[in-house]
């Protein structure tokens, strides 16, 4: 019996915000210490102990050669999805509006699509070389499709009685498109590029793999190729955390949108 | 009555003749098009031909490799692989989403270790995986399962809560087992969230194994695609990157298919 009152109140926490934070944090409290207890022990030179990984991320890391690299993957990775938003959302409303371009193009789309983005690398390569460019072309090139279609797929749906009553106050042309278009439709933009960011992240260190000196994905394929067990975890670390931060800080800037764009969610 | 009916019939007839016009013609239009203008620039050297050949010898390249042993061995590695992750991912997700979906405290406990560790590029494992598991297809695999693992799992947890209270209810009053909730109340509301989870899946575990047979060179497309280029074979390069197109459309085709098939048994079997 009093094991029974104790689940049913463990089920009601859980469904508090108070509650649900208590227990995830004790969640993620005791995930660390599994990781930093099993671990501290291990003499298996490819999975060191978490003390150690934590040392070597910090020697790393801060040094003027770590931050450089983490500096260089962020500019490729922004300069990318930067790319890929802005085309992927113009193409996306000029597909979305006009039907017969659509038509056209659907097909041609759905099988660029459908290339796995990183069976280009080898095609970017050829182009641009072992450069910059050629990370910010793959990041873009693979980024642009979720948003480009998820961009599309609100602007053809667009609500009939919006943009009827914009053609009766005659807003046409930029108007329409910038206040009418564009804040109906970033909901589906912002979907779009929270399908694209993990993505973005794949090809960044991808293509980091492949030849180019700098940046994370670099780091930890040259740790291994030397044996440098630690730093190559620390990368991974590394870039855990930076993937962590990314969708978390993208999840912000979301919510911030959504209210501009429809300030009833206010109420809700 | 007639008179009102009758002129409409050829304009139907019309709009039918245009609408296959606009879904077929127009869109095939494009293409070659598209293939002409690339034919056309790399013929004249506008575009230097050595790093784009002509479309007419990409063609060419493609007829070869149907002749080739290599082909149907790439083909083979890259679509079992994806296959087992595609299965592997989407079974070990929804069982996970259910336990997650029905045991509210552990998924409270879990969900911060889960949404560490979601984000986790899955290619930063490759020098991890390369060391431990090894350069065959058993690394592949793993890449493919834990990148998609996550985009099946969180919807899952969605899909069982969103299970009608009414129909919950009604399950308590009838008396069923754990089994038959999940069943025929649980499986079927997570249906929506799963056909999503699923496709999101098709596209991320190919292009893992594809990024995989690329980056560790084991056998499969991304392998030929990769030797194709240093080996100074654009022609078969561009080849293959068409064939990894195609096949990431057939697949999509193909879980479409069975998800088609699977709705509608689901709504027989719910009415």
């Amino acid at each position: 019996m009093s094991t029974l009152t104790a689940t049913a109140k463990l089920n009601a926490a859980a469904k508090t915000r108070k509650g649900r934070l208590i227990l995830g944090t004790l969640g993620a409290a005791t995930a660390v210490a599994a990781w930093f207890l099993i671990s501290r022990e291990s003499d298996n030179p490819y999975f060191p102990s978490l003390e150690v990984i934590l040392e070597r991320a910090w020697e790393y890391w801060t040094t003027p050669e770590g931050v450089n690299n983490i500096l260089a993957s962020l500019r490729t990775l922004s300069g990318g999805l930067f790319l890929a938003i802005i085309l992927g959302v113009v193409i996306g409303l000029i597909i979305g509006q006009l039907a017969i371009v659509e038509q056209a193009v659907s097909p041609t789309l759905e099988f660029a699509r459908a290339i796995p983005a990183t069976a280009l690398i080898p095609f970017a390569l050829m182009l641009f070389g072992v450069s910059d460019q050629m990370k910010i072309f793959l990041i873009a090139l693979g980024c642009i499709w979720p948003i480009l279609l998820s961009t599309a797929d609100g602007a053809r749906g667009i609500d009939k009685t919006l943009s009827a009553s914009a053609r009766a106050f005659q807003i046409t042309g930029w108007k329409f498109q910038t206040y009418v278009m564009l804040p109906a439709v970033l909901p589906r933009i912002l979907v779009g590029i929270r399908i694209a960011i993990p993505l973005s992240l794949i090809l960044m260190v991808t293509s980091e793999m492949v030849g180019v000196q700098q940046g994370l994905g670099f780091v930890i394929t040259q740790a291994q190729a030397t044996f440098q067990i630690l730093t190559m975890w620390s990368g991974i670390l590394i870039l855990g955390v930076l993937g962590f931060l990314l969708t978390f800080i993208y999840s912000l800037i979301e919510r911030r949108l959504l209210r501009w764009a429809d300030p009833r969610r206010d109420r809700e | 009555m007639t008179a009102v009916v009758a002129p409409t019939a050829p304009k139907r007839r019309h709009g039918a003749a245009a609408t296959v016009g606009r879904r077929f013609i127009l869109p095939a239009a494009f293409i070659v098009f598209l293939i002409g203008l690339q034919e056309l620039l790399t013929r004249t050297d506008v575009l230097p031909s050595n790093y784009f050949p002509p479309a007419s010898k990409i063609f060419m390249a493609f007829i070869d490799e149907f002749s080739s042993p290599a082909l149907p061995d790439a083909l083979f590695g890259t679509l079992t692989t994806w296959i087992q992750a595609l299965v592997i991912s989407v079974v070990l997700g929804t069982a996970v989403g259910i336990l997650l979906g029905l045991i509210v405290p552990l998924e409270a406990f879990l969900r911060p270790t889960i949404e560490f560790l979601r984000p986790v590029p899955s290619v930063a494992l490759i020098p991890l995986v390369v060391l431990t598991i090894g350069t065959g297809s058993d690394s592949a695999l793993f890449l493919a399962v834990f990148a998609a693992f996550w985009q099946v799992l969180i919807p899952a947890i969605i899909g069982v809560r969103s299970a009608h209270p009414v129909a919950l209810e009604t399950a308590r009053s009838y008396n069923f087992t754990l089994w038959q909730r999940i069943r025929y109340i649980q499986l079927p509301s997570m249906m929506p969230y799963l056909v999503t989870s699923i496709r999101l899946a098709t596209s991320t575990t190919l292009i893992l194994i594809v990024t995989a047979e690329i980056i560790i060179q084991m056998p499969g497309l991304g392998y030929e695609i990769t030797m194709s280029r240093s080996a100074g074979n654009p022609a078969r390069m561009y080849a293959y990157i068409a064939l990894s197109g195609i096949a990431g459309i057939v697949l999509n085709g193909l879980v479409r298919q069975v998800e088609a098939r699977v709705a509608s048994i689901h709504g027989s079997g719910g009415k």
